[in-house]
């Protein structure tokens, strides 16, 4: 874990209308980490990654990516900014309208130069990353199932090879031997490419797998962040019951 | 910031050898994999790559090196150099390679075949669309009637929540556009007619006019083009999200809870709405005649009143309630038509609206000829 941090929020305020979802909350991402955000439904961890990517505006606050500055960035500045970073949604949010292979290659149309059949062959390439067959890129999303969406939608992340990934719950709805191939991938891809990983997870097993650190959102901010077992020797409620509840003994008992 | 990619490519004694420099990322790899792609195959017995000299390596470039690999007819690739984590990469890059058949792009078919089949498609399409319309309106018709017969399981919140959004919130636009059409008919008429010196019958053209037919058919298009694709929207994002599977799960009929009171809400609303449009369009033509034609007010209505008979009243509501129906049917039939993609949502709509437009003309037209046999 080097000393360079990837993502820097501070002082960060986010509400909807009267609604206050974080207040004064401050969190860091160092570089080639993978951070696991927890909390109760409800607690923000998708809202907080909305306001990261700035797809939400926080009220005060900063974000900084790399050091820079981002909050309410705008225009040419802020798609440079958007090509360091690859998004997985909660539910895919693939474009219905295109092919799984055409909407891998969206980004790359977009951010590179290449030639169209390079594009075609190396879409191909991370469909198979993803754990995809090659001849389900021909398929439109609607024609998937909810797991086969989520890799679809994490190959699409992946096609420019991103500096820092964000994925919003990527192994919610899978069965647990995808689960544990996304993981398997999610770490080695890290490793490879050294990348910055801000994770929403609500899965243990995950959390036990791949992530180096964890941070726990409760109250409008971040009210314990550390390691995975160092969490599990905190004195919070909240976490003894996630951590010590029975599915959290289950998946703690198989990762060690 | 970023040095450019480059590499030399060499034979020497069976080896062939890659030596890469640069970085290689997903971003520079345009300026070097068109001239990759075309090294030609060599024979060579062994395939290495020297990546001692590389910047910036990722999936993409590693993706390309075991393609280079690939063209060599090699399967295996010998890394010199670079880091673990480059190795790692073409390591996967390999395990993932295509199956030699998968490897061939899409094959994407145009011409003279693909139009001729696309039209026989449409021309059946059509005829089932028409036969399947019909049978959704018999279907609505029964559990109207059921809803008649046990009034306790009309969804009244429902009925008057309808009532509310498809008809009295367009109660401004529809006023308005009516205005505007009377004034236009007035005008019309008074250019006309004063060639003639008989702007006074502005007055009956324009009370025909409207009463019979502008009324009327200006509330159902306006029906068609916000009420209609309402309901089918609504509908469609309920099918989307499972809504409807899980009414009927719970026992609920989509039919009693969605389309009845959407029918029933537009079959009093219409003519409601066509009466406003009525007084609205004759307003416009009195308002024209007034300011343009000297005719005032009570001149306009006690003529109105002596010379347009009130058949022609009658002759545009009965019309009312049929628009309303075909607007809420075709409306509903379509939102329940919608798939799982967001695309289809638009799909439906368009038809929806396109559907309805047209058979509101369509219908107007049987019942002017209808009106006409009958003398009225």
């Amino acid at each position: 874990m080097s000393e360079t941090l990837a993502i820097r929020v501070r002082g960060l305020k986010t509400a909807y209308g009267a609604h206050i979802v974080h207040e004064n909350l401050d969190m860091d991402v160092h570089q080639g980490e993978i951070v696991g955000v927890i909390g109760p439904s409800g607690s923000g961890k998708s809202v907080l990654l909305r306001a990261i990517v700035g797809l939400k505006t926080p009220e005060k606050g900063t974000v900084e990516i790399h050091g820079e500055d981002v909050t309410g960035l705008q225009g040419e500045a802020f798609r440079d900014i958007q090509t360091g970073w690859g998004i997985m949604f909660q539910d895919g949010a693939l474009f219905s309208n295109l092919t799984v292979r055409e909407n891998v290659m969206v980004p790359m149309r977009e951010h590179t130069g290449l030639t169209k059949s390079f594009m075609q062959q190396l879409a191909d390439q991370k469909i198979r990353m993803s754990g995809l067959a090659t001849k389900d890129g021909d398929k439109y999303p609607s024609d998937l199932s909810g797991g086969m969406r989520k890799r679809a939608a994490m190959a699409r992340a992946l096609a420019l090879d991103p500096p820092i990934l964000f994925l919003d719950e990527p192994t919610a709805g899978l069965d647990p031997i995808t689960a544990g191939a996304f993981d398997k991938l999610v770490r080695e891809l890290q490793q490879a490419l050294s990348l910055t990983v801000f994770l929403v997870t609500h899965d243990l097993d995950t959390l036990a797998a791949t992530c180096d650190r964890i941070v726990v959102l409760g109250d409008k901010r971040v009210i314990a962040h550390g390691t995975l077992s160092e969490l599990r020797d905190m004195d919070q409620p909240w976490l003894r019951d996630y951590f010590h509840g029975p599915r959290g003994r289950a998946a703690t008992a198989g990762a060690s | 910031m970023t040095s450019p990619p480059r590499y030399q490519f060499d034979i020497v004694d069976d080896c062939a050898t890659l030596r890469l420099e640069g970085d290689w990322t997903v971003h520079t790899l345009d300026q070097v994999q068109p001239g990759l792609s075309q090294e030609p195959a060599a024979g060579a017995q062994r395939f290495s790559v020297d990546l001692s000299d590389v910047g910036r390596f990722d999936t993409a470039a590693a993706f390309l090196v075991d393609r280079v690999a690939c063209q060599q007819g090699r399967m295996d690739i010998e890394v010199q150099g670079g880091t673990d984590g480059m190795r790692q990469l073409i390591d996967q890059a390999r395990a993932l390679r295509p199956e030699p058949e998968e490897d061939v792009p899409p094959h994407e078919s145009h011409g003279v075949v693909d139009l001729l089949e696309r039209t026989g498609r449409t021309t059946s399409h059509l005829a089932n669309e028409v036969i399947d319309s019909f049978a959704f309106f018999g279907e609505t018709i029964v559990s109207m009637a059921m809803m008649l017969v046990r009034p306790a399981r009309m969804r009244w919140s429902a009925l008057v929540s309808v009532m509310e959004d498809s008809g009295l919130d367009a109660v401004p636009i529809v006023g308005f556009l009516s205005f505007f059409v009377g004034m236009v008919v007035a005008f019309i008429g008074a250019t006309t007619l004063s060639e003639f010196g008989a702007t006074i019958f502005t007055v009956e053209l324009v009370g025909i006019a409207v009463l019979r037919e502008f009324g009327v058919i200006l509330t159902a298009v306006i029906l068609a083009g916000r009420t209609n694709s309402a309901f089918t929207a609504q509908i469609g994002s309920m099918r989307m999200r499972q809504e409807i599977d899980a009414m009927n799960t719970l026992g609920l009929d989509p039919m009693d809870v969605l389309v009845v009171p959407r029918a029933y809400a537009m079959l009093i609303m219409t003519p409601i709405l066509t009466v406003v449009a009525m007084l609205f369009g004759i307003g416009g033509g009195a308002f024209v005649s007034w300011v343009a034609l000297d005719i005032n007010p009570t001149v306009f209505f006690n003529r109105l009143q002596d010379l347009v008979p009130l058949q022609h009243f009658w002759v545009g509501i009965s019309k009312a309630p049929v628009f309303g129906m075909v607007v809420a049917l075709i409306g509903c039939r379509q939102g329940l038509l919608v798939g799982g993609s967001v695309q289809s949502l638009g799909r439906s709509t368009t038809k929806s609206v396109v559907q309805a437009l047209f058979s509101i003309i369509v219908i107007d037209a049987l019942f002017a000829i209808f009106y006409m046999e009958l003398d009225v």
